[in-house]
């Protein structure tokens, strides 16, 4: 029976497959910085993935134009708010972030790596819980919503200088534990529609659910800027919205569940170019 | 006075003996994924059915699957096999199980269970993020499920 159904489907697929494929393109960034978007998998998902393959390629033609050009792109705009920010003093110590970093752009290369072990601290540490930490402990000011507008748009200025940059998460020594805790999550299958992150992005990738193209689920391209709402996306969000959508009940952005799950998915990615700010449906 | 009052009487026996009638969802029993028996001793209605298919609130089947008798419908899923000619490849019990149940038929099956009420890894109270209370329902009543198997046994055509 189950034999049956099984190819049945496959004769389905090989019908569909050309519509929903991922589209064949590729990108380059303001007209020199060629963007990887496709690329072999790292030994993270060699088994279970051909190509690893940004959601970019499964967004229009339309979209996929607008994240080309960084006058065009509207995430840029978040980057300049951030620019402001980054140039700012603030907090008791009366400093800036470039106070102690420079320029934005010294910050080249740090996107590609987080989240990332903090030997100090003892934890693996996501992009905005470091920019927490130098809020709090560094600035004497006051730390920001994790997924609010300041912390976001600050997201973005940093993943922008890192565009074109391979992501490159470190998984063992002490990362490890962190990892296989993201990786069990990302295979739990959640909520009353009992479906995980793999039933979607890994199982069927390429396929049409509802309205929907599915992507294989990349974080590269974090924060993304949402046609659908019109601002920045902080990857936690998403995450909160897949896991909402499976009837359940979600883990907080910030969360260790979701820190976790961040550092194995972007695992999943290593090798794709650092992309964010881009912009998907 | 009379006639409305009798016509009251009437419904209340009805629903009455359909909610006596009725199996819950945790004393389903399948037998090779298949459940032979209604679930509320009352005929599904076809026509009901469909709309339940279609409906993005209710079973949102074509979230998944494609049925060109509901051609109507935008956005159709390719998650799962097209369902035209579902009612000539499944026997009605068997219909019934997959609708009730689908891992029940399929291993590790990615097709949402009906008609389940337990087991769940943090189920939420529908699509809000929240914790699920002891409110928590199957995905669609009994009734809803005859409803839906009646609308399926009638796409026999690929
Ligand atoms: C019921 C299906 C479903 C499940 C389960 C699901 N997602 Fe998604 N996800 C989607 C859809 C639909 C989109 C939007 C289209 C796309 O990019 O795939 C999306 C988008 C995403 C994106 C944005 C990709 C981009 O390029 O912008 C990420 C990241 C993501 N999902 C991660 C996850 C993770 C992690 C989980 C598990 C916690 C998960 N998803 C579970 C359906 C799902
Ligand atoms: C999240 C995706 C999903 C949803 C929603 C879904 N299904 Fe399915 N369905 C599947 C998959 C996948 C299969 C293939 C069986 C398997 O191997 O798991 C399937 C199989 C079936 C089959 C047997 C297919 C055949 O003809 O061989 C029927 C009938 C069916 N589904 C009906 C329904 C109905 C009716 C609903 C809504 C009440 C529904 N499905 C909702 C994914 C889904």
């Amino acid at each position: 029976m189950k034999r049956l159904t099984v190819t049945f489907t496959a004769g389905l697929m090989a019908a569909t497959l050309a519509s929903a494929d991922p589209v064949d393109d590729t990108l380059v960034l303001n007209g020199e910085t060629e963007i990887v978007t496709r690329t072999a998998p790292s030994p993270v998902v060699a088994d279970v993935l051909d190509e690893v393959i940004s959601g970019w390629h499964y967004r229009g033609t339309e979209t996929r134009a607008m994240q080309a050009d960084d006058f065009d792109n509207p995430g840029m705009i978040f980057v300049e708010k951030a620019e402001d920010v980054w140039n700012a003093s603030e907090g008791s110590e009366g400093k800036s972030c470039a106070d102690c970093h420079g320029a934005s752009e010294e910050m080249a290369g740090v996107r590609p790596v987080y989240p990332k072990w903090n030997e100090e601290a003892g934890e693996v540490r996501t992009l905005e819980m470091q920019i927490n930490d130098c809020r709090e402990d560094r600035m004497g000011a006051e730390p920001w919503k994790y997924t609010g507008g300041d912390m976001v748009n600050m997201t973005a200025l940093i993943s922008s200088v890192s565009r074109g940059m391979p992501v490159d998460v470190a998984i063992d020594g002490p990362a490890e534990s962190t990892w296989e805790q993201g990786k069990d999550l990302y295979y739990t299958r959640f909520g009353q529609l009992e479906l995980a992150c793999a039933s979607c992005h890994e199982e069927n990738n390429g396929k049409m659910i509802r309205a929907d193209h599915l992507s294989q689920g990349q974080i590269n391209g974090f924060p993304v800027y949402r046609l659908k709402n019109s601002k920045l996306n902080a990857v936690h969000s998403r995450f909160k919205g897949c896991v909402r959508d499976t009837r359940a009940e979600t883990f907080a952005p910030g969360s260790p569940e979701f820190i976790a799950l961040e550092l194995y998915v972007a695992s999943r990615g290593n090798g794709l170019s650092v992309e964010g700010p881009s912009i998907r449906n | 006075m009379e006639r409305k009052l009798l016509v009251i009487l009437a419904f209340a026996a009805s629903t009455g003996a359909a909610a006596a009638a009725e199996i819950e969802p945790s004393d389903v029993s399948y037998v090779d994924g298949s459940v032979e028996s209604s679930l509320t001793g009352v005929p599904g209605d076809a026509d009901n059915g469909r709309a339940i298919v279609g409906n993005k609130g209710l079973g949102n089947c074509v979230a998944c699957h494609q049925v060109t008798d509901l051609s109507e419908v935008p956005f159709q899923g390719e998650i799962g096999p097209m369902l035209d000619g579902a009612g000539a490849r499944w026997s009605e019990a068997e219909l019934r199980g997959i609708v009730s149940n689908a891992k029940m038929m399929f291993d590790e099956s990615l097709m949402p269970s009906f008609y389940k009420t337990e087991g769940f890894i943090r189920p939420g109270k529908a699509y809000t993020g929240k914790a699920a209370d002891d409110s928590l329902g199957p995905l669609l009543e009994a009734q809803q499920i005859e409803d839906v198997v009646a609308y399926l046994t009638t796409l026999k055509e690929y």
